[in-house]
């Protein structure tokens, strides 16, 4: 506040030092409130990260791992980090490189049970067994799925390369090889690799073992590599694939603008 | 007795704490594991920052378990034990805020602290504000941006940039605001204010020994808490204490000293 003279500050000072304050701390509060969430926003819209076993999808991921390290410190091949600032991931939370070091898939998983608070989730990473008590089984883990690369894969260019394959700890159920005559020569095999996305766990040792200079097999997070189709596509011959009509009415309709009119109003509008 | 004993026994249980932590990662070592925001005491008692988790229950997240009972654990024990003694204790912060003031006062910063000094309560609001973060954007928001997260982490598991966020709250202190981040900002001293207010441990003073010296005023980074220095002997109430002990280090005359909240001398160390 000025020296200046004014009336009402003799008056009534405090109520206008306590407005001025208030003003001043709502202001700051915004100000700051604002650069921060930024900060977070930004930092929340990096979804090229790869999560240990068992955890949450990404946004309740984010919302409830602590960022304590047990997970980290649980895994023996030391494949699991906390995010560095510079790592474009957010901050202080666990991933895994699979280039530099895959997940071994441990059968105890330890890294799930180290968790304090249930970001790693076993039940996400266990099947039940005939008692009903939950088991756990690594087989199940969804951490990504590995995606080949056509034109640098050298298998795919007719040299015999089984890396991938033989380095897949599902192997012939993940990973299965396709021999296809190569045409060019008129008398070679070509053995390709093909990942199979119900199996795939994305633990990586594939993109780790791949021989090209950048791997050409890779691991992606599954919201980006997979696509999803509705429920009017099922294959019907695939009692999997029919599970998820369960959930559904039955009803699927599609609304557009045009919903409200008959299909021969359709038909007929330019016709005048 | 020795000279600032309080001021050494503190600086080794910081630094003992981060390096029980660093040793559980580094050596696999089974007492304390983990870091500040979630551990293990012997894979057995679960500790977790409490702040942290009000934060991910904010965030929408469903946290059960381990983290709640930790969290549970550390309220009791620092709502027991009364002051910010986290924050003069353990936190890892404390050392680079001390750092800075000391080189504050060699180069004789001091002068600017009231011109362009900020409310004590700043950190009440960025409390708040914290919790209202974390509901709008479904993520612990004082633990994304948090300097304490980034120090005691990256010293058990690699720092990396992280030195950035403890460097500005370094430069922060030296040049912008004496005090600055401890005494003014910090959410999670806010928090433990709160929480510590109704414990154990409080500093005496004694108004009839008092020589009215001010320096337990000066040497204080909690000025606020020492109101009743000149005037009526009294316990220090305020949660905002941080229960450094500084004041009875730096009185010559022990006008000051450690108690509990209901009668002075019972705690004599």
């Amino acid at each position: 506040m000025g020296k200046r003279k004014d009336p009402h500050e003799t008056r009534m000072p405090e109520r206008r030092d306590f407005l001025a304050k208030t003003l001043k701390s709502l202001g700051l509060a915004a100000t700051g409130g604002l650069v921060w969430a930024g900060y977070i926003t930004e930092g929340r819209s990096a979804p090229f990260v790869l999560r240990p076993p068992g955890a949450l999808a990404e946004r309740q991921f984010l919302a409830s791992c602590i960022k304590c390290g047990m997970c980290v410190e649980a895994c023996p091949y030391d494949a699991l980090e906390l995010a560095k600032p510079e790592d474009d991931t957010p901050i202080g939370t666990p991933y895994f490189v699979p280039r530099t070091t895959p997940c071994y898939m441990c059968r105890d998983i330890p890294c799930v049970p180290a968790c304090p608070t249930g970001s790693l989730d076993k039940s996400l990473v266990s099947e039940k067994d005939n008692a009903g008590e939950l088991i756990l089984n690594i087989n199940l883990a969804k951490m990504g799925l590995a995606v080949i690369d056509r034109d640098t894969c050298i298998a795919y260019a007719g040299i015999q390369c089984d890396a991938c394959y033989r380095a897949c700890p599902l192997i012939d159920r993940a990973i299965t090889v396709e021999y296809t005559r190569i045409e060019r020569t008129g008398k070679h095999a070509m053995l390709a690799p093909v990942v199979h996305s119900d199996i795939c766990t994305g633990c990586g040792l594939c993109e780790n073992a791949c021989v090209t200079r950048k791997a050409s097999i890779f691991i992606l997070p599954r919201e980006i590599a997979m696509g999803e189709s509705s429920e009017r596509y099922v294959k019907g011959w695939d009692a999997r694939d029919e599970e998820r009509l369960k959930d559904t009415t039955g009803e699927v309709t599609t609304e557009t603008p045009r919903s409200g009119r008959s299909p021969i109003d359709y038909l007929n509008e330019d016709i005048q | 007795m020795i000279q600032n004993k309080y001021l050494i026994s503190r600086r080794i249980t910081q630094i003992a704490v981060l390096f029980l932590f660093f040793s559980g990662n580094a050596f696999g070592w089974n007492l304390l594991r983990g870091n500040l925001s979630s551990a293990k005491v012997l894979n057995l008692i679960p500790l977790s920052d409490p702040f942290a988790v009000i934060q991910s229950f904010s965030a929408g997240a469903a946290i059960a378990g381990d983290a709640l009972l930790g969290a549970i654990v550390i309220t009791a024990i620092y709502a027991a034990a009364g002051g910010r003694i986290f924050c003069s204790w353990v936190c890892p912060v404390n050392m680079v805020t001390d750092l800075a003031n000391r080189i504050r006062s060699i180069l004789k910063l001091d002068s600017s602290e009231q011109v362009r000094g900020i409310s004590r309560g700043v950190r009440y609001w960025v409390l708040a504000l914290s919790i209202v973060l974390s509901i709008i954007l479904g993520v612990g928001a004082f633990e994304w941006i948090s300097p304490i997260g980034a120090l005691h982490r990256g010293i058990v598991y690699g720092i990396g940039a992280g030195w950035a966020f403890v460097l500005v709250v370094f430069l922060f202190d030296l040049f912008v605001m004496k005090h600055g981040f401890c005494g003014h900002v910090c959410p999670l001293g806010g928090f433990y204010s709160i929480i510590g207010r109704f414990g154990f441990l409080r500093i005496w003073y004694e108004h009839e020994k008092c020589t009215l010296c001010q320096k337990c005023v000066d040497i204080c980074p909690e000025k606020q808490v020492l109101h009743m220095v000149g005037k009526e002997s009294a316990p220090v109430l305020s949660g905002e204490c941080i229960n450094c002990g500084r004041c009875i280090e730096v009185c010559d005359v022990n006008a000051v000293r450690f108690g509990n909240i209901y009668k002075k001398d019972i705690v004599t160390i």
